[in-house]
């Protein structure tokens, strides 16, 4: 039925399957939507959130997403700005799933604000003291960019590539993708940082507090190279499971492989740099505040010393080992451990600066406070998640997010049904069919 | 926030945070208008030299 829409020479499932599998992921969608609903009519009283926690799991949640959402500004920056060309095979689903992470992003801001009518306040009445201000307009201008990135893909659908408008804009757009994407490479270090500036900036707070360089905390570098070093394990991690999915290949192995092996050297950078940190905070930042290590990781029952291990050794240097040896990237099993492994470090890491900062005592008369979601928090977290599948179950069906998928699936067709593939030019098809074209 | 709004100040601040949210946001105004204005002239024009 809407084989008309599909892209040319690739096979997809019948629609009521995909219809199917749309509705199942939409229940879970409007569960979403029920919970984001009562949030904002009845309040954040609706979550477990208190005076101790300020930022709670909506705020790891934006700061994760952002974090494995750093894919497409990394993989844009990659190929438009170094000239990657072996990327083209997965840079739009890059940017996809760059747009839903910052999409989500932004729709996780609008309830956590609790009063979304009054959003524009930040940059009208902005506070030009405050990283979270920086944060903000980063964040929003990159979305921005994001969705330029993402205009030319939807104008790129078979029906709509025939109006010549839309066939010129999209080309246009990509002619001048450079600017744009050194653009968001630009937004990005500067809200990436911020988000890790935050934290380090806390000094009443010795968890999270750092030395830096400048006004820039070193936990501000450290964000950055941590998106950009896991941003793009999420994206070959999605990717493997829509091929996992779609029972189907649809990136080149040279385009995974490279962009992998560039992941790896990121990571274990970052890393080394990540225990440099550590070990400097652990022997002269927190001494110098009256704490030392096991102050923030004992008489509690949930952040053990193992949560730093897992982070810095488990899903650090392992993925990290795995990822920049040919052996392991070329090992399907290996690979896929080690994007899971960076994914779940990134995930753990942005836990921690977020979290355990407001758990961990700061006051001789203070405890650990602990905290566990309410059902309305858990819901509208999940909601992103719900919305993304939908979007790339959407985009997958009707856009050509991946050009090389013909070419990696050849499809066998009937010589009739190639007659009918051959379509007419624009100008012809306008005059016969104006509404449709 | 503008210039002429009455909590603007003339401090290194507001003109590094504001000026950089504009400078971003007048980025993608150009780049986008150049875009539009462009394909509308090749669509007038009917060239249809690329492929993509």
């Amino acid at each position: 039925m809407d084989s008309a829409i599909i892209p040319r020479g690739v096979k997809r499932c019948p629609l009521w399957q995909f219809l199917l599998f749309i509705s199942v992921v939409g229940v879970v969608l409007l569960w979403g939507v029920y919970a984001m609903l009562l949030c904002w009519i009845k309040g954040l009283n609706q979550t477990n959130m208190n005076d101790y926690y300020g930022f709670a799991i909506w705020i790891w949640a934006d700061l994760t997403v952002i974090a494995v959402g750093g894919g497409a500004f990394f993989s844009g920056l990659l190929r438009y700005i170094f000239g990657k060309d072996e990327l083209k095979s997965i840079i739009n689903y890059a940017v996809l799933i760059g747009f839903i992470c910052y999409s989500s992003a932004l729709l996780v801001l609008a309830y956590d604000i609790g009063q979304p009518l009054r959003g524009w306040f930040i940059f009208w009445h902005a506070n030009v003291h405050s990283m979270l201000t920086e944060v903000a307009f980063c964040l929003s201008c990159y979305f921005g960019v994001l969705t330029i990135e993402f205009i030319p893909l939807i104008l790129e659908n078979r029906q709509l590539d025939r109006v010549p408008f839309f066939h010129h804009l999209s080309h246009n757009m990509h002619e001048i993708m450079a600017v744009f994407a050194a653009t968001g490479v630009f937004l990005s270090f500067f809200h990436q940082g911020s988000l890790g500036g935050v934290a380090g900036v806390l000094y009443g707070r010795p968890f999270a507090y750092r030395e830096g360089l400048f006004i820039w905390p070193w936990t501000f570098f450290l964000f950055t190279w941590s998106a950009a070093a896991c941003g793009p394990c999420f994206t070959i991690l999605i990717t493997k499971i829509t091929e996992a999915v779609t029972r189907k290949k649809l990136v080149k192995d040279d385009a995974v492989e490279l962009l992998a092996k560039i992941s790896g050297w990121m990571i274990l950078t970052y890393i080394i740099a990540k225990t440099v940190d550590t070990w400097w905070w652990i022997t002269v930042t927190a001494p110098s505040l009256g704490q030392t290590l096991m102050d923030f990781y004992s008489n509690n029952p949930l952040y053990g010393i193992w949560i730093l291990f897992a982070e810095i050794v488990i899903c650090g240097f392992v993925p990290a080992a795995i990822l920049i040896t040919k052996k392991g990237r070329k090992n399907s099993v290996a690979l896929w451990i080690a994007v899971i492994l960076a994914v779940v470090g990134v995930c753990i890491n942005r836990w921690a600066m977020v979290l355990q900062v407001m758990a961990v005592p700061v006051m001789s008369f203070d405890y650990w406070a602990m905290y566990f979601p309410s059902w309305q928090e858990i819901a509208t977290t999940i909601l992103p998640v719900a919305y993304g599948i939908i979007l790339v179950g959407l985009a997958h069906r009707y856009l050509p997010v991946f050009p090389d998928e013909s070419e990696l699936n050849p499809i066998e067709t009937l010589p009739a049904e190639e007659e009918e593939a051959v379509e007419p030019p624009v100008e012809l098809e306008q005059e016969l069919k104006p509404a449709e074209a | 926030m503008f210039p002429f709004n009455f909590e603007w100040i003339w401090d290194m601040g507001h003109v590094v945070f504001m000026g950089g949210l504009w400078y971003a946001l007048t980025i993608l105004g150009i780049g986008m208008t150049y875009c539009i204005i462009k394909a509308a002239i090749d669509a007038c024009r009917g060239n249809d030299e690329h492929h993509h």
